[in-house]
């Protein structure tokens, strides 16, 4: 065994579901995801977005940040972290949620799973240990971070329901959106959760990293029929965007990074107040949350339909008297709405849907460069939410 | 005719050392301004005066130029960085508007750091920001996180700081508009960053290291590998109050926008010295070695010249010294000629020395056995101590009045990055080491002590590297009694005065002298005495030039700090 000490030598980390990523990289286009290389495109962009919407793909989520919560005071610990009530998340389910600094400013977002009794996990996208350690501080529970114990892959998309059909899992008949399930993998324990990130109909798949390879040609066999395709982070961008969730570095600041402190988001800011419950005890950050109700906000984040056929990348946001009101966090040629979409984030004073705001656009094409400015009309709805997302049991196709 | 003084003791002691010949005549010669002292502050200064159309003369001691920002070759084929070593705080703006790239001068990053343990591991702090919080999470997982709230906070306040670098600071009892002005900037600098740093801000400034540490680091060899920062150049222990400022000081500078990075001057830090030299000589400056001051010349209150140890004499309405503010005031000014108090502010200055340098040629690259060969951190920074509790010892022996005899080092083989300072395959090695006295038990260091002292840090080193003794094959070392006589540095104290909050800003070096002004009409103040203080930054020079320009009511040359935004 090599020592410990040489970690070293090997800067990126290979994923439990390195050997087949990488032999489906055609492109071999990696991109860095912390500890861990993971694909940005397998063979086509547009294709495995295609596959998503139209069949189904397959990503890998493995360097995800995991937190495993266990102890008796398990539940009273979340419900002091995050903002919303985590005693209505019952066992066998998952809850996204958020969690503040004592300003009241979003930390990050996530997902706990209630595994068990008293036993949760934290899926994250910032890594959360020196937080959670120190909001544990008189709490009985044990925390431990498990991103490398887990090997975690999302399916998703129209067919994702019938390829664990045709490999037998009969649970997912009964498995409603946010529910969990364990069945067995050639011996080994398989937990189906019907989470994802895409807005679609789909599951995230966990086993231990020693089955990872198993599970990944378990899906890609019985799902040949099914047009499974590997997606990467580019598809996966365009589905989180048609599906309105936000990203931390991207939508939001992480309040615990944040050098310059007036750059963070409250959750009312980034339009979360469905997740604020002032109804359960005490939680980290709701005095300044309380106060920010009364006071109200400073800003908003909107969803925006573009006019014309520009993405909106990194675009200012106008009023209607040329002034600066904000920037798009986020945007996308939608191949769904066939439209131009971004997330914006506002002064709070613009930005309610009957505002017209405008984008100023730059683009360029054969190398020369114009500008346009786009009408934006705000939009209060998800740009692309199917119905078999809801659906129990989840059609086939 | 001219104002002698008597001039008080160190001065004669450190100029009779310098090989002072007769340059020029007997015949004084007129310049618009002299500046004393060609380190890299007098002759950054010297440069932003010529820039401005002066015609500017840079007189210095020995027979060569640069004070702490020096490379001398004094073995043959190995340059050393005698004193300072790594480049960090050199301010940016100051790079480019004196054109330093086109002089000559190159600034390249070095890879990483690491402390090594007694029981043989090590704590890499490898460039890679994930292999590096993987390495202490092999220490504690929880303090690999807690490293980002760490890099957090130490941003926020050197945001800060950065922020004041370029500027003079205001006099806060003066109702001038511009000291106002000044205040109400900094005040909203202040004000900028936001609830928790505010408070977090008057922490950091009386803060011991340590205290500041255990606020993120639960594990000993995490914290002393973060501790070294604290107490570089400063005769306080890791516990006493006012060490995280000096980590902050350590930190505020970056290598092409990456904060708190450090890099090489590639050929040595006298690159750094030696650009800014030909900056000024390409705008017609001129600089005399082998031209010890003796004294600052003055007339009814305003200065008319200085003279050197030889009688010559050098005619300019405006001086600027670059002297650290003891020797300034208590020797190239007499004593008798500034008021009480004054005189009583100049004595009590705080510039302990506490360090030491040596400079070592290697025959070839020593094996560090807890890293193995080709590791990538060869090219990094070393250090030796595992716990807070040692360093607390080193500085117990520094109090006891000797070096320390577990020192702490800071080590690094530049020739791992820069081809121009050694034969290839042979190495120059830099060895600073914190604390060493000024004075051994209270009496001067003699030839024995100084050996002995090598035999301790060559001791240290030989614990990591066994092979490292058998590959010197020359060796200079300098304890705070040479960094005076050779370089000019009062007590040896290597940034012209410490860096303690009550030698800062407004009040460094003294209160009613902070604004580069001198007790003299025309007399100015450019070295690291002044704000901000040590290090191879060229703000104290550049901010100096700046004030000099608007007494003359010229057009500044000197450039306004680029945003952070
Ligand atoms: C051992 C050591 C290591 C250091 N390491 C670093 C480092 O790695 N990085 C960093 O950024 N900083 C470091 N520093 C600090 C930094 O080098 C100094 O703060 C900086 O170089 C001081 O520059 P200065 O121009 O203000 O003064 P000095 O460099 O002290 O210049 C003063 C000049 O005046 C001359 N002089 C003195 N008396 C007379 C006289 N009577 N007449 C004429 N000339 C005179 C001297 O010879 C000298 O050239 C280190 C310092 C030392 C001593």
């Amino acid at each position: 065994m090599r020592s410990p000490r040489a970690h070293y030598l090997q800067v990126v980390k290979h994923t439990p579901f390195h050997t087949r990523t990488h032999a489906a990289n055609q492109l071999n286009l990696w991109h860095r995801w912390r500890d861990y290389t993971v694909s940005d495109a397998y063979f086509d962009v547009a294709l495995e977005y295609t596959a998503l919407r139209n069949a189904c793909a397959v990503f890998d989520i493995s360097p995800m940040t995991k937190h495993r919560i266990s102890g008796p005071d398990a539940l009273p610990f979340l419900n002091r972290l995050v903002t919303r009530d985590v005693s209505k998340i019952s066992e066998g389910r998952v809850g996204y949620c958020v969690w503040c600094d004592d300003r009241g400013q979003v930390i990050d977002d996530g997902t706990i799973f209630h595994l068990g009794q008293n036993d949760y996990r934290l899926c994250s996208q910032e890594r959360q240990l020196d937080w959670l350690v120190r909001s544990a501080l008189g709490f009985d529970v044990q925390i431990r971070e498990e991103t490398a114990e887990i090997a975690a892959i999302a399916l998703q998309g129209p067919t994702s329901a019938a390829v664990l059909r045709a490999m037998g899992i009969s649970c997912i008949e009964s498995l409603t959106p946010f529910s969990i399930s364990v069945v067995d993998l050639a011996g080994a324990p398989l937990m189906i959760s019907r989470t994802g990130f895409t807005g679609d109909l789909g599951y995230e798949l966990w086993v231990a990293p020693t089955h990872a390879e198993q599970l990944w040609d378990a899906l890609f066999e019985a799902g040949a029929l099914y047009g499974i395709k590997p997606m990467g982070t580019h598809a996966l961008e365009m589905a989180r965007i048609e599906a309105g969730f936000i990203q931390a570095g991207v939508d939001f600041l992480p309040a615990d990074r944040a050098i310059r402190t007036d750059r963070t988001r409250s959750p009312f800011e980034l339009d979360l107040t469905w997740l604020v419950d002032f109804n359960k005890d005490h939680f980290t950050g709701r005095a300044a949350l309380l106060f920010e109700r009364t006071r109200g906000p400073r800003y908003r984040l909107v969803r925006l339909d573009v006019e014309g056929n520009k993405p909106a990348k990194d675009a200012y946001i106008y009023d209607d008297k040329r002034r600066v009101v904000g920037a798009v966090t986020s945007s996308l040629w939608s191949p769904m709405c066939k439209a131009s979409i971004a997330l914006a984030s506002v002064e709070v004073t613009r930005g309610s849907p009957s505002d017209t705001l405008w984008a100023e656009i730059y683009y360029q094409k054969e190398l020369k460069w114009s500008r346009a400015n786009a009408r934006c009309r705000v939009v209060s709805e998800a740009f692309y939410t199917p119905a078999r997302r809801k659906l129990t049991p989840p059609p086939n196709i | 005719m001219y104002e002698r003084e008597a001039r008080c003791a160190f001065s004669r002691r450190q100029t009779s050392l310098a090989t002072g010949q007769a340059v020029g005549s007997r015949v004084t010669t007129r310049y618009d301004a002299i500046v004393v002292g060609a380190g890299h502050n007098g002759l950054t200064s010297a440069a932003f005066l010529a820039k401005a159309g002066l015609k500017v003369l840079v007189l210095e001691k020995n027979p060569y130029f640069g004070g702490a920002t020096v490379s001398r070759e004094l073995h043959a084929g190995w340059i050393y960085s005698n004193c300072s070593y790594v480049c960090g705080l050199l301010r940016p703006e100051i790079y480019r508007s004196l054109d330093l790239g086109r002089h000559g001068l190159q600034v390249v990053p070095y890879g990483g750091g690491v402390g090594f343990t007694r029981d043989g591991d090590v704590l890499g702090g490898y460039v890679d920001k994930e292999v590096k919080r993987r390495e202490i999470a092999r220490y504690s997982s929880k303090d690999s996180d807690a490293y980002l709230r760490y890099g957090r906070d130490v941003m926020r306040q050197c945001r800060l700081v950065r922020s004041l670098l370029m500027r003079t600071p205001p006099d806060p009892t003066s109702l001038k508009p511009r000291d106002l002005k000044e205040m109400l900037y900094i005040g909203g600098e202040f004000g900028k960053l936001g609830e928790a740093a505010i408070y977090d801000t008057l922490r950091f400034y009386t803060m011991s290291i340590a205290d500041y540490l255990s606020e993120y680091f639960e594990n000993d060899m995490v914290k002393a590998n973060f501790a070294g920062s604290g107490i570089i150049g400063t005769a306080l222990g890791v516990y006493s109050p006012g060490t995280a400022y000096v980590l902050l000081h350590h930190y505020m500078g970056d290598v092409d926008g990456q904060m708190g990075a450090w890099g090489f001057a590639r050929g040595g830090m006298g690159a750094v010295s030696q650009a800014i030299a030909r900056s000024l000589q390409s705008m017609g400056g001129e600089i005399r070695v082998n031209s010890p001051v003796a004294q600052i010349v003055t007339r009814g209150g305003k200065v008319t010249g200085v003279a050197l140890d030889n009688g010559d004499e050098f005619e300019a309405p405006v001086v600027l010294s670059a002297l650290d503010p003891k020797r300034t005031f208590l020797g190239l000014l007499s004593e008798q000629s500034l008021d009480a108090s004054l005189v009583k502010r100049a004595r009590n200055f705080k510039i302990r020395g506490s360090s030491g340098k040596i400079n070592i040629a290697l025959d070839g690259l020593p094996s560090f056995p807890a890293l193995g060969p080709n590791h990538p951190l060869l090219a990094g920074d070393m250090h030796f101590l595992d716990s807070l509790e040692r360093f607390e010892k080193a500085y117990d022996d520094f109090k006891r009045g000797t070096w320390s005899k577990d020192p702490y080092l800071d080590l690094l083989m530049p020739t791992m990055t820069d081809p121009t300072m050694a034969p290839p395959g042979k190495h120059f090695m830099s060895v600073f080491v914190q604390y060493v006295p000024a004075l051994i038990e209270g009496r001067a260091w003699t030839a024995d002590d100084r050996e002995a002292f090598k035999k301790t840090v060559f001791a240290q080193i030989s614990r990591y590297s066994p092979d490292f003794e058998k590959l010197v094959l020359h060796a200079e070392v300098r304890t705070p009694q040479e960094l005076e006589s050779e370089v000019g540095l009062t007590e040896g104290n290597i940034f012209q005065g410490e860096l303690t909050f009550d030698q800062l800003l407004f009040n460094r070096p003294f209160p009613g002298f902070a604004q580069y002004r001198g007790p003299a009409k025309g007399l100015y103040l450019c070295g690291s005495g002044s704000h901000p203080g040590g290090g191879v930054m060229a703000a104290p020079g550049a901010n100096a030039a700046r004030e000099v320009l608007l007494d003359l009511r010229r057009p500044t040359t000197v450039p306004g700090s680029w945003s952070d935004d």
